[in-house]
């Protein structure tokens, strides 16, 4: 019997499949098309205080094996998300992993309060990263001290494990994932998107209302892994890797590289059916590899030869 | 709820150098589907195109009474629609569906009057016959921008459909846009219950709601926006949704549509 479950500070994981916030609603929404409780955790769609509009259409567009969004966290709020949608989490059995923005500090130590209330939050994903707002979010996940206080600030208020999503749009990603350890995250996740653009040459409009967005899909995939990679020989805590996951053999390789979990956005979109193939995908991996659990995988990339090769050329 | 099948091409008929109606081997779709919802649809693995797209049910394909199939009318326009054009019979197309929420049918003494622009045609056909079997008298208002651009005139025709006609060139019908002849129509029907069906492009959808409102008539419009993933998941296809006199707020049409009744949504957003 393989054991497919992780671990995240005091929080168990029954496998290590998550779906990615922003990419799967607030999980309800799927719940017809897959059972919600097979899922290692649902990180439900970034939640500010206060409902959001987010902003006008054209809100994606499709490039080279990815895609753009400027969505702009549309979004209900979190105390309509605690009336309106935690209920059908819970009653599903789904592990909720609330994603939570803040303009301020204050604002995400007033999530993290509120939250930490609320029946059926098994942990609190902090959105330092989204490339798409003006205000908040990102300028903490850009700024070291500003990583550092916004974890130690929420995880002083919440017994939750506190998992800040990074961004890939800063020089050196690992020194995020080290500040965050600093501050007592109990994991981290990355990638958020890579802040791109998209021009039509025709009219010489962009494509994006917001005029940029942040890129996503099997694009950035080699990318994300490399940064999970450099986390991975930087910090202790787990990682939650994501960028272009579409198959199990992509999960793998982020697991190899470093990753304790992985999170699935975009291929959600194409196949909102993948859940149960990635999952028979790791379980035969493991089986074929004669691996009992799936924790022992992680960072197991084998660099000898390679390094010998450098080495010796 | 829907499901996702790999659907073989059962055939496809090119109507013009543009478009094209194909056949998918999609039973539990098709006996699934309501008029106005719509599929996700994507040709072969790789991640050119990445994305599914959305496409409204044409026709559901019967043999002796028994549902085996579904059509899609597409007009080559993009990467997805190039391949639905060029697609041959034993290809195999991802459908998820059916999806979204239909129109709503009306019965008699209502009369259907269906508003098509275009490649708007899709969803008028699976709504003509459901409303004709519920004996309503149903007429479809069908523009494009010349008469080789009107498809499957007979098909409605041979079902008692009342037809009425616009084309840019002229070369077939009224002379100019669809709504013209649509106008005529709603200004002669004094005393008549009427119930307006649209789709078609959005500034089209939008001078049907506003002709509706004026004539005072209700009117449902399926509106197409930018969607990523057909289930609620991305929110990219957002669409204005009045709140009051002066707000608005965005809802996922994917959800909440693709067909909304007209004076619902904020045209001006």
């Amino acid at each position: 019997m393989t054991d497919l479950s992780i671990q995240i500070g005091p929080l168990t994981l029954k496998n290590p499949i998550i779906a990615a916030s922003g990419c799967f609603g607030y999980g309800v929404e799927y719940a017809g098309v897959v059972d919600l409780s097979l899922l290692g955790g649902v990180a439900v769609k970034g939640l500010f205080l206060a409902p959001r509009e987010g902003h006008p259409p054209e809100r994606i567009v499709e490039t080279p094996a990815g895609m753009l969004n400027a969505i702009g966290l549309q979004g209900i709020g979190v105390h309509r998300f605690i009336a309106e949608k935690l209920p059908e989490l819970r009653d599903r059995r789904a592990t909720v992993i609330v994603n939570i923005c803040g303009s301020t500090l204050e604002e995400y130590v007033e999530l993290a309060r509120i939250l930490s209330d609320a029946e059926g939050v098994a942990a609190l994903e902090l959105n330092i990263s989204c490339p798409n707002i003006k205000e908040g979010g990102i300028t903490f996940g850009c700024s070291l001290t500003g990583t550092y206080d916004v974890v130690s600030a929420v995880k002083k208020v919440t017994p939750l494990p506190v998992i800040p999503k990074l961004t890939p749009n800063v020089t050196d990603v690992a020194s995020f994932a080290r500040a965050s350890e600093d501050a007592g995250a109990d994991a981290v996740s990355l990638v958020n998107t890579f802040l791109a653009m998209a021009i039509d040459v025709e009219t010489r409009r962009p494509k994006l209302s917001n005029i940029v967005g942040g890129l996503s899909g099997p694009a950035i995939r080699p990318i994300a892994v490399r940064m999970v990679y450099e986390c991975r020989r930087t910090v202790k805590i787990p990682i939650i890797g994501m960028g272009g996951i579409a198959s199990a053999t992509d999960a793998l390789e982020f697991m190899i590289a470093g990753a304790d979990a992985v999170q699935v956005g975009t291929a959600n979109f194409v196949d909102p059916f993948i859940w149960t193939k990635l999952l028979d995908g790791i379980r035969d991996y493991l089986g074929r590899h004669n691996i009992a659990r799936v924790r022992e995988l992680t960072g197991t990339i084998d660099t000898t030869a390679r390094e010998k090769e450098w080495i010796s050329s | 709820m829907p499901v996702d099948v790999e659907a073989r091409v059962i055939r496809n008929t090119r109507l013009s150098s543009e478009y094209n109606v194909l056949a998918l081997a999609a039973p539990e779709i098709a006996a699934a589907t309501a008029p106005g919802q719509f599929v996700m649809v994507k040709l072969g693995r790789g991640s050119t195109p990445l994305l599914r797209r959305p496409f409204s049910v044409f026709e559901v394909l019967r043999t002796n009474g028994r549902v085996d199939g579904l059509t899609l009318l597409s007009k080559r326009v993009g990467v997805t629609t190039q391949m639905l054009f060029d697609a041959v019979e034993g290809d195999v197309v991802s459908c998820l569906g059916p999806l979204g929420r239909p129109y709503t049918p009306v019965d008699p003494p209502a009369d259907a009057w269906m508003v098509a622009g275009g490649v708007g045609l899709a969803p008028f056909a699976t709504l003509a016959e459901v409303l004709l079997a519920r004996g309503t008298g149903v007429t479809l208002f069908y523009g494009a921008r010349t008469a080789r651009d009107l498809f499957y005139l007979d098909w409605f025709r041979d079902r008692g459909v009342r037809l009425s006609l616009a084309t840019e060139d002229g070369s077939l019908g009224d002379h100019g846009r669809v709504t013209a002849p649509l106008e005529r129509a709603l200004a002669g029907a004094a005393g008549r219950t009427v119930m307006v069906y649209a789709c078609g492009p959005e500034p089209m959808l939008e001078a049907v709601a506003r002709l509706a409102a004026k004539y005072q008539r209700p009117s449902e419009v399926s509106v197409e926006r930018v969607m990523g993933c057909g289930l609620g998941g991305c929110y990219s296809c957002v669409i204005p949704i009045r709140d009051g006199p002066k707000g608005h707020h965005y809802v996922r049409s994917c959800l909440g549509g693709p067909v909304f009744a007209g004076d619902q949504i904020a045209w001006d957003r």
